[in-house]
């Protein structure tokens, strides 16, 4: 029954993509689309037999025909209407993508004072979109999927050497959709040995309800010794769907460190994985979701350990309140070679209903001997003897659950070193949980 | 203040207290003493209204209102404070933002202004000083990694702050070095005053020579054996707790004495 369905929107996936093979672009871009086209026919949408999806039930996604935004949208935007979203600190470089398209009118470009290259993928040089599709995204039709669909995009261009001052903000903002429409935003970065960077990577929306549906790829290259900071917020519509796949590729002694944060859409998954491809390099994924009504939410992270002396960690937190559901992966694979593996990784959850649930898993696989490999995971409400003790103080107990609740993401929030991001995120925090 | 009559506890189904008696007036400082599992964490947490100690018998009236029928928060409202054995450790918020949020709540219950961010920063300082705790706890989430005796002196500057009617300290001294134990018990002399009442937890008299009781109750086996004033801590030091195996209950032990 439901491979058949399956088999009628991927019909019209791929009637569109005939369509949109035909829309211009370098001759770089027709052929990745070409070779994208012949993946996403041969692959099948995943199912729940499959152990990655097991509790995660994307049907309404796969079973409807979004129709694919391969243009721009005659959608006219002003700066006001993108001012929630943006920072506008001093410095920044922030650029906004309309629905996947670049929109340099909305865009600000901090002074020139490096050479760093950024802006719309089409344009970029050949020595950086030669890295598209690279890194493990074959197997993966939501991969193939946003690929054979690509007409634009964000890339990042960090020269080797170039230490940022200053982030960079990839701002997606889903605006003028009409229903059962599907945007394929798209990012590429590329930090070049001993460079250093902070990205923000923010996927918003304007309108109120309309079902849509943003299938998002990342794809980070990160080189020997560069370190990458890179924040994702996830605000989207309360009736749309959003698949994220994020690819990075760490070489030796580089440091990539993560912060995703969920914080709406209907059903979110973001899958985020790492391969560790030379000695000494070191990965922190965090992240936080704050789930609630009838919202999917799920963070599958995977780590790939193929080089000795490497670290990483993975430590997020959820709350999830309404009839939510919440999924978290952890899966860590330790090639026979990479000794002296060092992995660890937390999954904590708050739930603040009866009817919310999480579905939390590590998955290991370790083929090497001389390896360190911890992981944990809790769920529940804070210890009766915590309540008491804030009981004890005068703290009624419905407070002292709303400051718990706070307290708890902060204690994730505050590692943030961004500080315009943590401050935006505290806010939210504390207007949906803070009692006071 | 304090009016314990005839209280029987149980916990998970096991009789603690069994008939404890004990009044306490303002101005006045209690010692309780007794040897382990004779019920002394018990009566503090069944006066703060833990619920995890079940009441079958007996009556408490605190400030003229029955002190059972009301839950924790109210009775901390109505200024009952225990000083924590064990004080639990609160991640991601900090000792000020959760003193803050207490003192209000305390304030709004007797119908007084909340205090702002600065007005509660300087009354904070100011309480800092008085107990001598640095003023990096204040940002410090509330007893996260706090050492033993950073945990004991947080107790006491929440009570500076909150400003209890009746104090009861549980155990305050255990795993306290001299030193500690001094700044300690410096902090809980300073907030000694003749409209409030503390009562002392504690299984050795080491504590009550730098916080001097008006009277002392030895509690054995879920009963007050014996009371007297600041000597029978010195007595019970010299005798060891086998001595008091060997009493009976002194008729109206604790509640006559303090009434006379």
């Amino acid at each position: 029954m439901s491979e058949s369905v399956q088999s009628i929107s991927k019909t019209q996936y791929l009637a569109d993509v005939a369509q949109a093979a035909k829309s211009p672009g370098p001759k770089w871009l027709l052929e990745l689309r070409k070779a994208a086209a012949v993946r996403l026919a041969e692959l099948e949408f995943p199912n729940r037999r499959q152990e990655e999806w097991r509790f995660t039930n994307i049907a309404p996604i796969v079973n409807t025909s979004f129709r694919s935004m391969v243009e721009r949208l005659a959608i006219d935007l002003r700066a006001a209407d993108i001012e929630p979203f943006v920072f506008r600190e001093e410095g920044w470089t922030e650029l906004v993508f309309v629905n996947g398209f670049y929109q340099p009118s909305l865009s600000r470009i901090a002074a020139a004072s490096t050479n760093v290259r950024c802006g719309d993928l089409t344009a970029a040089a050949g020595s950086v979109v030669e890295h598209l599709d690279r890194y493990g995204a074959n197997g993966n039709i939501f991969t193939a999927l946003n690929s054979a669909f690509l007409a634009g995009g964000a890339y990042v261009h960090i020269p080797a050497g170039q230490v940022m001052e200053h982030p960079i903000h990839l701002v997606f903002v889903s605006a003028g959709r009409s229903e059962n429409t599907a945007a394929y935003p798209r990012t590429l970065v590329i930090a070049e040995p001993q460079s250093q960077a902070v990205l923000v990577e923010s996927h918003v929306h304007l309108e109120g309800n309309v079902p849509y549906f943003n299938n998002s790829v990342t794809e980070v290259v990160v080189k020997e010794n560069a370190h990458v900071h890179a924040y994702r917020i996830v605000q989207e519509g309360a009736s749309s769907y959003h698949l994220s796949t994020t690819k990075v590729h760490q070489a030796a002694a580089s440091v990539f460190k993560s912060f995703a944060v969920t914080l709406s859409g209907k059903i979110v998954r973001n899958e985020l994985s790492v391969l560790l491809d030379g000695e000494g390099a070191d990965c922190s994924l965090q992240g936080l979701y704050l789930t609630g009504g009838d919202q999917l939410v799920d963070n599958a992270t995977a780590i790939e350990h193929a080089q000795p002396r490497c670290t990483s960690w993975i430590g997020y937190k959820g709350v999830l309140d309404g009839r939510s559901h919440g999924v978290f992966t952890g899966k860590i694979k330790v090639r026979r070679h990479a000794q002296k593996t060092d992995s660890k990784q937390l999954n904590n959850n708050l739930l603040l209903s009866d009817e919310a649930v999480i579905n939390t898993k590590p998955l290991l696989e370790i083929f090497a001997d001389d390896v360190k490999c911890t992981h944990g995971a809790t769920v529940g409400r804070p210890p009766e003897e915590v309540i008491f003790y804030f009981k004890s103080r005068g703290i009624s107990e419905a407070m002292a659950q709303g400051m718990l609740t706070c307290g708890f993401c902060d204690a994730l929030l505050s590692q943030m070193e961004l500080e315009p991001v943590r401050q935006r995120l505290d806010n939210v925090v504390f207007e949906r949980y803070s009692p006071i | 203040m304090l009016v314990i009559e005839n209280l029987h506890a149980t916990v998970e189904g096991k009789e603690i207290l069994k008939g404890v008696n004990l009044a306490v007036r303002a101005g006045e400082v209690h010692a309780i003493m007794g040897p382990n599992g004779s019920g002394k964490s018990t009566l503090a947490h069944v006066l703060a209204g833990n619920d995890a100690y079940e009441v079958t018998e007996g009556r408490v009236t605190f400030m003229g209102q029955d002190l059972l029928e009301m839950p924790p928060e109210e009775r901390a409202r109505l200024g009952l404070f225990m000083a924590f054995q064990y004080p639990v450790e609160i991640p991601g918020i900090s000792n000020a933002y959760f003193l803050q949020a207490a003192l209000n709540e305390i304030r709004k219950s007797h119908g007084q202004e909340e205090l702002d961010a600065m007005e509660f920063q300087a009354l904070l300082q100011d309480r800092m000083r008085l107990v001598a705790i640095d003023s990096s706890f204040a940002g410090r989430p509330v007893n996260e990694g706090f050492s033993g005796g950073e945990k004991k002196r947080n107790e006491i500057l929440q009570m500076a702050i909150l400003e209890p009617r009746l104090a009861v300290l549980d155990e305050t001294d255990s795993g306290l070095d001299i030193d500690a134990l001094r700044i300690v018990a410096d902090g809980v002399n300073r907030l000694r005053s003749p409209d409030r009442a503390m009562i002392i937890v504690t299984h050795y008299q080491r504590l009550l020579n730098y916080i001097v009781p008006d009277f002392v109750h030895v509690l054995f086996e879920g009963m007050v054996v014996r009371s007297g004033g600041k000597e029978l801590a010195l007595e019970l030091e010299a005798k060891g707790y086998d001595w008091v195996k060997g009493l009976g209950v002194e008729s109206g032990s604790g509640l006559a004495l303090a009434q006379s």
